[in-house]
């Protein structure tokens, strides 16, 4: 399978066989405007129906309380928590090499989760506020976990893809219990957020949360994209992007740092919504190739997309009552995971 | 290219080094120095020392002692770009993760002549077509690095090393595992570039036969340590090889090239 149409390849093939920056704007333009499109459509669709014109034109009518108060900052959300979650995947399956790896299979998120966790239950106890200890501590934590992670899986100074992913796999499933645990000491009015976490949604989030996870996003993204071509000289290993000049160690923690960062900060305030990272960039590769300075951006607005659809299903499935999202994308996200795991264990895939 | 720095007769120089991996050493004072348009041919047994000797030469290993110049300035205190726009490598082994097509692989080349957020040039990507060129690429340029045979995926890896446009270029066994016609391919281009470019070319041989044909100079290791360093017919002796090698080597010239040829001259044993 080629990455554009043969045809395309037949008109001028050494343009078809690399990222021209035309084949880079029109492939963002075309999944904006799928973005775009699925905006409009969960914007429309929710539990109460309302009228979008109604919204903009009536001030006093509740549509437009609806629409501005709960559908649209969430709305935001996720699209930010999206494409935040998925532009990650993408730099951390370039970083350990394997299609793989992502935030919430690599541990990241259920550190964060667990961070955010403990700053909201005890933290906030002896007077921190809530909106700002949550995300740094789950940023923190976040770093701390990706770090372990890191650490356990080098084997004489070299990174083992194969051994990350099992170690990243175990801290994950380790999070979760330390989770529980503090579920179980903690009051009965922590359980429904602790639960909450556990299995990811994007329930009401104030426009504090949204600037905050949005700015911290956007920073880390800035940093991902900086790197993107470093990002694909590391695709030839180590050694090999060492001497095309990266600094390879400088990279790593770079990476890790940014992407604990965009983490963080999403996992405090929609929980663990896992698989995102994983079936966005995967998809993207096979649709437009394996260039991360395309590959990256792709991500973010298709991420974003996706999470709209996920989360207009979570909405609209069984109204009035809600599916938690991560809840959703993980249904989708297991079998994925399980078909690419499959398919990967054929090949060798230069691991 | 940048005026200033005055024409230095050595590409690359080493002195004395000493680096190993743990406590053990693996090279033992190694010396060398390539001029730009030679060719120098590495030997020795498995284990002597040859792909660490190169890694040393890449700056991608710190040496324990000693020092590596390219022209004339310590590699030392070069950034990695820095190094990567005068030193190309080709490593023995090239495994790539995703799927790349072959001229994404070879324009990752122009990665350390480019700044942050730019894209290839016309320039960048004429270097890189006349790179696919010389090996014979070009019809491959839109295929997936993985769908290749081995001995394109070398020349793949060759062009791409090309398109950086060194001065120096590091190659880890190129011809390991190819037929002939690839071994005698891949020379003669390497032959022809250090001629008509100046590049000097450094690489690990395991088959004396054709660095006796391509080498301009050889270094012969074992153990890490200098057995022999000079031209072909200097440093591949009977004498040499045989305590190299801890085998009977016969070497003599090819009647009808008058080559040098190096044949292991032990007598097989059948036992019935």
């Amino acid at each position: 399978m080629t990455t554009l149409p043969a045809n395309a390849a037949r008109h001028d093939p050494i343009a078809a066989a690399y990222l021209t920056t035309s084949r880079m704007v029109s492939v963002l333009m075309l999944l904006t405007f799928g973005l775009l499109v699925t905006v409009v459509v969960a914007a429309k669709f929710g539990s109460v129906h309302i009228s979008l014109v109604r919204a903009f034109a009536d001030a006093s009518s509740s549509d437009h309380a609806i629409f501005f108060a709960a559908r649209l900052p969430r709305l935001i959300m996720a699209v930010i928590v999206g494409a935040v979650l998925a532009a990650v995947g993408a730099a951390l399956q370039a970083l350990v090499r394997n299609p793989l790896a992502e935030g919430g299979i690599l541990g990241i998120s259920g550190g964060g989760a667990l961070g955010a966790i403990i700053a909201l239950v005890f933290l906030t106890r002896i007077g921190a506020s809530e909106t700002t200890v949550v995300p740094l501590v789950a940023f923190g934590a976040a770093l701390l976990s990706t770090v372990a992670v890191y650490r356990l899986a080098e084997v004489d100074g070299q990174l083992e893809p194969f051994t990350l992913l099992l170690v990243g796999v175990i801290f994950n499933a380790f999070w979760g219990a330390a989770i529980m645990v503090v579920n179980s000491v903690v009051n009965f009015y922590y359980a429904h957020t602790i639960l909450f976490w556990l299995m990811g949604s994007l329930e009401a989030p104030t426009w504090h949360e949204v600037v905050l996870v949005a700015a911290l996003g956007l920073s880390g993204f800035v940093a991902l994209m900086f790197y993107a071509r470093d990002l694909n000289l590391l695709s030839l290993g180590d050694e090999a992007a060492a001497e095309l000049g990266v600094d390879v160690d400088f990279l790593r923690r770079l990476i890790f740092v940014a992407t604990s960062v965009m983490v963080g900060a999403v996992v405090s305030v929609s929980g663990i919504i896992a698989f995102v990272g994983l079936i966005v960039p995967h998809m993207l590769r096979i649709a437009f190739g394996s260039d991360h300075r395309l590959l990256i951006p792709a991500s973010l607005i298709g991420g974003a997309a996706f999470m709209v659809i996920a989360d207009l299903i979570a909405r609209v499935a069984i109204a009035p009552a809600e599916i938690p999202v991560g809840a959703i994308t993980a249904l989708f996200g297991g079998p994925f995971f399980v078909y690419m795991l499959r398919r990967e264990g054929g090949k060798p895939l230069g691991l | 290219m940048s005026s200033g720095a005055a024409p230095h007769d050595s590409a690359l120089t080493a002195r004395d080094l000493r680096a190993g991996y743990t406590s053990v050493p693996v090279l033992r004072g190694v010396s060398l120095e390539v001029a730009p348009g030679e060719l120098l041919a590495v030997v020795g047994p498995n284990g002597s020392g040859k792909s660490t000797l190169l890694r040393v030469l890449g700056g991608t290993m710190r040496p324990w002692q000693g020092s590596v110049e390219l022209q004339g300035r310590p590699l030392q205190g070069l950034p990695r770009r820095a190094i990567a726009r005068e030193i190309a490598s080709v490593a023995q082994e090239n495994a790539v993760a995703f799927r790349f097509t072959v001229l994404e692989i070879v324009l990752m080349g122009r990665a350390p002549h480019l700044g942050a957020f730019r894209f290839e040039s016309r320039h960048d990507l004429e270097i890189a077509q006349a790179a696919l060129e010389r090996f014979d690429l070009l019809a491959l340029a839109h295929r997936h690095i993985e769908e290749l045979s081995g001995g394109e995926r070398k020349r793949v890896f060759l062009a791409r090393a090309l398109t950086q446009q060194p001065r120096v270029m590091l190659l880890d066994e190129p011809t390991a595992f190819l037929d002939l016609k690839h071994v005698v391919g891949i020379f003669s281009r390497f032959r022809e570039l250090a001629t008509a470019r100046g590049l000097a070319v450094v690489a690990t041989l395991h088959d004396l036969n054709v660095a006796a044909a391509y080498a301009d100079r050889v270094l012969l290791l074992r153990a890490g340590e200098v057995i022999g360093y000079g031209t072909p017919s200097e440093v591949l002796t009977e004498g040499n090889l045989r305590s190299v090698y801890e085998t009977e080597i016969y070497v003599g010239k090819n009647p009808i090239t008058g080559q040098l040829t190096i044949l292991p001259a032990h007598t097989p044993r059948i036992s019935r």
